[in-house]
């Protein structure tokens, strides 16, 4: 669904999503690599299990919650892409960190 | 212009205003709930959510029994609320915790429960000091900084929006009728006769009853009352949402029914600044780090501060004017609480027209 503007092309980096590797812009958001994996959703809601993708972009809707190189609910639209990283589903609420 | 008449004004569309206002129409009386806008100061958008019993009425055994009270009603207001509006409050009582720090927190708190335990005579207290291991098993998760804590069954919490939402609701449904962003430009009272000039026309009610906060203190003068209220601030952190991880709440902190983690209970005399305040917000999450470490670990995700309505002795007032009977006053920081007491026995007592001697002791004649 989303592909990069032909008159725009950074470097990119590779991160991977749900596992699988991707080539992203440098400077995009994970949200922005979550959405070019092209995934039909990327969390569970932490209440009623519903599946999300990001939406608002910036930082207001909390729908792109995801789980960045082994942190849970980060906020992947804030967060900027590194080669390496791994972007992973968001399974409903975070289990406890003991 | 014609005055629209209610048996019933209700000055203040909080928690305190809605809950003696959806009591008033269940008692058959047509009723008026006034509310301000925006610009008020609402303590009730800024609720934590306890339902708290164990520490209140130290020296004060009726306020222990009017909290009891409440407390012990309050299942059956989230009954009545949830059968009008189909919306659930999350409401849970299993019994709450005070966790304590040091030895001499301990003491203090052993020595306090004591205390109102011998004052509660017939009525009784039940409570349990825990030490650290019980407390443990109590609440999985607790850190090494936790020496005890004290434990009484009648503590709970409840989702204070909810219950804002339903009250609101509920009154509607029930035919109430609610006027939103009023204000007052002129008051004539009489007894059990009282015209309220607003930007929304002429109201006129048999009774009126001020429920508006802080807004009391000068609105009671009017009404031949006294409301000696100040605020008082209080500033709350929430967490990301987790699986459920606390089986029950503590004095300040509790899991919301949705999974967030809610620290809080500051107390600062800051008059009318609702700013918040880093020193405070690094101390409230340090506490609860210390009780358990791993929120530390958690991302907080809203902060905020709200005004209680605290008189000079922390308890309620409640008061029907004496040269303007018909007119009463109800105040107090615990309106989540007393919801369940001023819905179900305060609002038929204000529909009769007279306050319960039990509640003598509330009134402002104690200042």
């Amino acid at each position: 669904m989303f592909r990069t503007r032909p008159d725009h092309r950074p470097e990119t980096v590779q991160v991977f999503v749900e596992g699988r590797a991707l080539m992203v812009p440098e400077g995009s958001s994970a949200a922005a690599a979550m959405l070019i994996a092209g995934l039909p959703a990327m969390r569970e809601t932490a209440v009623s299990g519903s599946p999300r993708l990001p939406w608002c972009m910036m930082g207001v809707c909390f729908d792109c919650l995801a789980e960045i190189d082994g942190v849970a609910n980060r906020q992947a639209c804030m967060v900027p892409v590194a080669a390496g990283m791994r972007i992973a589903r968001q399974h409903g609420a975070r289990e406890v960190p003991r | 212009m014609t005055a629209r008449r209610f048996d019933a004004m209700v000055i203040g569309g909080g928690l305190v205003g809605s809950a003696i206002a959806w009591g008033l129409r269940r008692e058959g009386l047509s009723v008026a709930l006034l509310d301000e806008g925006d610009a008020a100061y609402r303590a009730s958008r800024g609720n934590f959510g306890l339902v708290w019993v164990q520490s209140k009425g130290l020296g004060a055994p009726w306020y222990q029994r009017w909290t009891r009270q409440s407390a012990e009603s309050w299942a059956a207001l989230a009954d009545d609320l949830a059968k009008q509006t189909g919306q659930s409050l999350g409401l849970s009582q299993p019994g709450g915790l005070h966790l304590c720090l040091s030895d001499r927190e301990m003491n203090e708190r052993a020595e306090r429960l004591e205390q109102m335990k011998r004052e509660a005579g017939n009525y009784g207290f039940d409570y349990r000091m825990l030490d650290a291991r019980e407390a443990r098993e109590m609440l999985p998760g607790l850190g090494p900084a936790v020496v005890g804590a004290s434990f009484t069954p009648y503590d709970g919490h409840v989702s204070p929006l909810a219950l804002l939402r339903s009250l609101h609701h509920g009154f509607a449904a029930l035919g109430g009728v609610y006027l939103p962003n009023v204000k007052i430009m002129g008051v004539a009272t009489a007894p059990r006769n009282f015209l309220l000039k607003t930007n929304l026309g002429t109201i006129q009610a048999e009774r009126a009853v001020l429920a508006a906060g802080l807004g009391n203190a000068t609105l009671a003068t009017h009404f031949g009352l006294k409301a000696p209220v100040r605020p008082q601030r209080g500033q709350v952190l929430v967490t990301e949402r987790t699986r459920a991880a606390l089986p029950m709440p503590t004095t300040t902190i509790r899991q919301t029914g949705e999974g967030s983690i809610m620290l809080g209970d500051s107390v600062e005399e800051v008059g009318f600044d609702t700013r918040q305040s880093q020193p405070v917000m690094a101390e409230i999450a340090h506490r609860a780090a210390l009780c358990f470490p791993w929120i530390g670990k958690l991302n907080v995700v809203r902060a905020w501060s709200a005004l209680r309505v605290m008189s000079p002795d922390g308890l309620p007032i409640y008061d029907q004017s004496e040269t303007l009977p018909g007119a009463f006053t109800a105040n107090c920081h615990s309106g989540v609480t007393l919801a369940a007491a001023h819905g179900k026995l305060l609002a038929p007592m204000i529909a009769r027209g007279e306050l319960d001697p039990f509640l003598a002791p509330f009134s402002a004649k104690r200042f």
